[in-house]
């Protein structure tokens, strides 16, 4: 691509240079403004409906079925404030970041996570007055556009206010952006912590496997080379030695560079890793879903690590006879699931493979969550956001 | 027969190594798309690929392999790697034929025992790294055929998967050839396959072995 065009084709290079920066759309036309007027005047009566949906589950949470009424009506609240979230955002020409907190486990486990984050409280306090003010202000707005000239200079207005109002309620306080500021600082502590653990790790491997091995195959060289008139029998046998040497060097630094990246990895992938491991696993390996593209090599290798190490703990500890991996790319979050039909009881433990994986992962806002009953089975869930590049060679 | 290896350091031992052996190289080349025009030209007894070549620098080596063996379907191809990979022996024996070898780059300092691989498998023999087998054999499952047969078939098994013949096997194992043959043809009916040209069903055997793990 020569010259100044601007295209408008992703450029997976270019994404991260603009990521932290504001995005910010045009103005929207009158014509447009009218159109969110009138789908916004049906919308808040669906508001309505959800907030006698909220007022139900609440009210029967003691019950197991308000803990699933109340989980599916909290994620209705959400996608609602999202939308309106972007419509406001739309008619203000800005963006309205998303105040919830990053962490986020599926299902009914992320019920309490979503009770007690303060972002779904102001949700409802907002879903009271859009449901209220804000349904006014749009109807005013709607008959205002009936009674054209008063519409073509009120109603704009009025859309204005009301989107306003919503990017206070429902923009981010401050007190959570602190709040993942110091998540954000934990983990960023904790990454520099696991790779700084990691070259110390490579470097102590190097200096005790590889290095001593190339320094035994030298003297074993030359001596053999000092031996080679007065000793041929045993110049040669030294030799010998070294070769073997050289070849352990070898096989030291290759079982280090797949601890780092495993070169199967890179040439093939998520897939193409998950079915190496499934080659080497002595238990029968299922896999399924698929990955349209590969997400960043760091995300790809922690996901790999994590994969790795479940698979290794089921077939170890667990006595599992089948895995199965589920994996998915949605709303540009990955999600892998390793199931093993083992005795369970396992746990993240301190120190351990699992907490490793995890703060990994975390670096990358991601999270990995363990159930793992006594008698079974064991489920091991990471998530992570991440964009896919398309790349060739993954498809095959 | 042609070499396909980007680091110049290698790719000149690898030459004088086959030189002095009375190989010849007809052309030497540093990436994957020259090795198949090269190979389509000269039609050589044997390609020797390096697995990760440029320009992509991933397993450009097994595709080119691949792609060469596609366009040539007889020409026998021995694939080096500095790390073996179980995927990418099954993705080369996949086709069923011989004439396929995998070697970690190592084994090319037996010089004694590569260039005589080398001649294996230019001659339609198949030669899977003894890394390759041991992984599958440190696997303890019981969901193939293969965990149907004895030890000492398994035995045989993987040093047929290196590549040995009968007599070979026989002089490893200490056993007379005759034994060998037995369990071979064992080792045949246990996995189901039936008579058939030996050198094929050997492949076959190999293959069967890789493709116990799933997919």
């Amino acid at each position: 691509m020569k010259g100044m065009s601007i295209s408008t084709m992703p450029d997976p290079d270019r994404a991260q240079d603009s990521f932290p920066v504001q995005a910010t759309h045009p103005a929207p036309s009158r014509w447009q403004l009218f159109g969110y007027c009138v789908a916004r005047v049906i919308w808040r009566f669906l508001g309505i409906a959800l907030i006698v949906l909220l007022a139900v589950s609440l009210a029967t949470i003691v019950i197991w079925i308000g803990l699933v009424l109340t989980n599916i009506s909290l994620l209705l609240l959400r996608k609602y404030a999202a939308v309106e979230r972007r419509i406001s955002g739309r008619i203000l020409g800005t963006d309205i970041p998303d105040p919830h907190s990053a962490r986020r486990k599926r299902g009914l486990a992320g019920l309490g996570e979503r009770l007690t984050d303060p972002a779904t409280w102001r949700e409802m306090i907002w879903l009271l007055e859009v449901t209220t003010v804000g349904l006014a202000l749009n109807l005013a707005a709607f008959f205002g556009y009936i009674v054209l000239p008063v519409g073509y200079w009120i109603s704009p207005l009025l859309l204005r206010m009301d989107a306003a109002i919503n990017r206070t309620l429902l923009e981010p306080k401050e007190a959570e952006l602190r709040e993942r500021i110091s998540t954000l600082e934990g983990s960023r502590a904790r990454s520099v912590d696991h790779s700084a653990a990691e070259l110390r790790r490579i470097e102590r491997d190097l200096h005790d496997g590889a290095q001593a091995r190339l320094v035994a195959a030298g003297m074993d060289i030359g001596l053999a080379e000092s031996l080679l008139d007065a000793d041929p029998a045993k110049a040669r046998e030294l030799m010998a030695q070294a070769r073997g040497t050289t070849r352990d060097a070898l096989a030291d630094l290759r079982s280090l560079v797949r601890g780092i990246h495993p070169p199967v990895l890179a040439d093939r992938g998520l897939l193409g890793g998950i079915e190496s491991l499934a080659i080497a696993s002595p238990v029968s390996v299922s896999l399924d879903g698929a990955l349209p593209g590969r997400p960043p090599a760091p995300v790809e290798a922690a996901f790999y690590f994590g994969i790795a190490e479940a698979m290794t703990n089921a077939t170890k500890h667990s006595g599992a006879q089948t895995i199965s991996i589920w994996l998915e790319h949605s709303d540009g979050v990955l999600h892998v699931q390793v199931v093993d039909d083992g005795v369970g009881g396992a746990v993240v433990a301190p120190g351990g493979g699992l907490a490793g994986i995890a703060s990994r992962l975390e670096a990358f806002d991601g999270t990995l969550a363990v159930v793992s009953p006594h008698g079974g089975p064991t489920v091991v869930t990471m998530a992570a956001r991440c964009e896919l590049t398309p790349a060739e060679g993954v498809a095959r | 027969m042609v070499l396909a290896e980007d680091l110049a350091l290698l790719r000149d031992g690898m030459i004088r190594l086959l030189d002095a052996h009375h190989i010849e190289v007809v052309a030497a080349v540093d990436n994957g798309p020259s090795l198949v025009r090269e190979a389509v030209q000269h039609r050589p007894d044997l390609a020797i690929v390096d697995v990760r070549l440029p320009p992509s620098f991933t397993d450009e080596g097994i595709r080119a392999a691949l792609e060469a063996r596609q366009q040539l379907p007889d020409l026998p191809v021995l694939v080096l790697s500095q790390y073996v990979e179980q995927l990418y022996a099954r993705e080369l024996l996949a086709q069923g034929t011989g004439g396929v070898g995998y070697l970690l780059k190592d084994r090319v300092s037996d010089i004694a025992g590569f260039v005589d691989t080398v001649r294996r498998v230019a001659a339609g023999g198949t030669a899977m790294d003894p890394e390759v087998i041991a992984t599958l054999l440190s696997r303890q499952g019981s969901r193939s055929p293969i965990a149907a047969l004895t030890p000492r078939e398994t035995e045989v098994l993987s040093l047929m998967a290196e590549g040995r013949s009968n007599a070979a096997i026989a002089a490893a194992m200490f056993v007379t050839e005759k034994a060998v043959g037995k369990h071979t043809n064992s080792i045949f009916g246990k996995l189901g396959l039936q008579q058939s040209d030996d050198d094929n069903r050997r492949v076959l055997a190999v293959l069967a072995f890789l493709e116990s793990a799933p997919h």
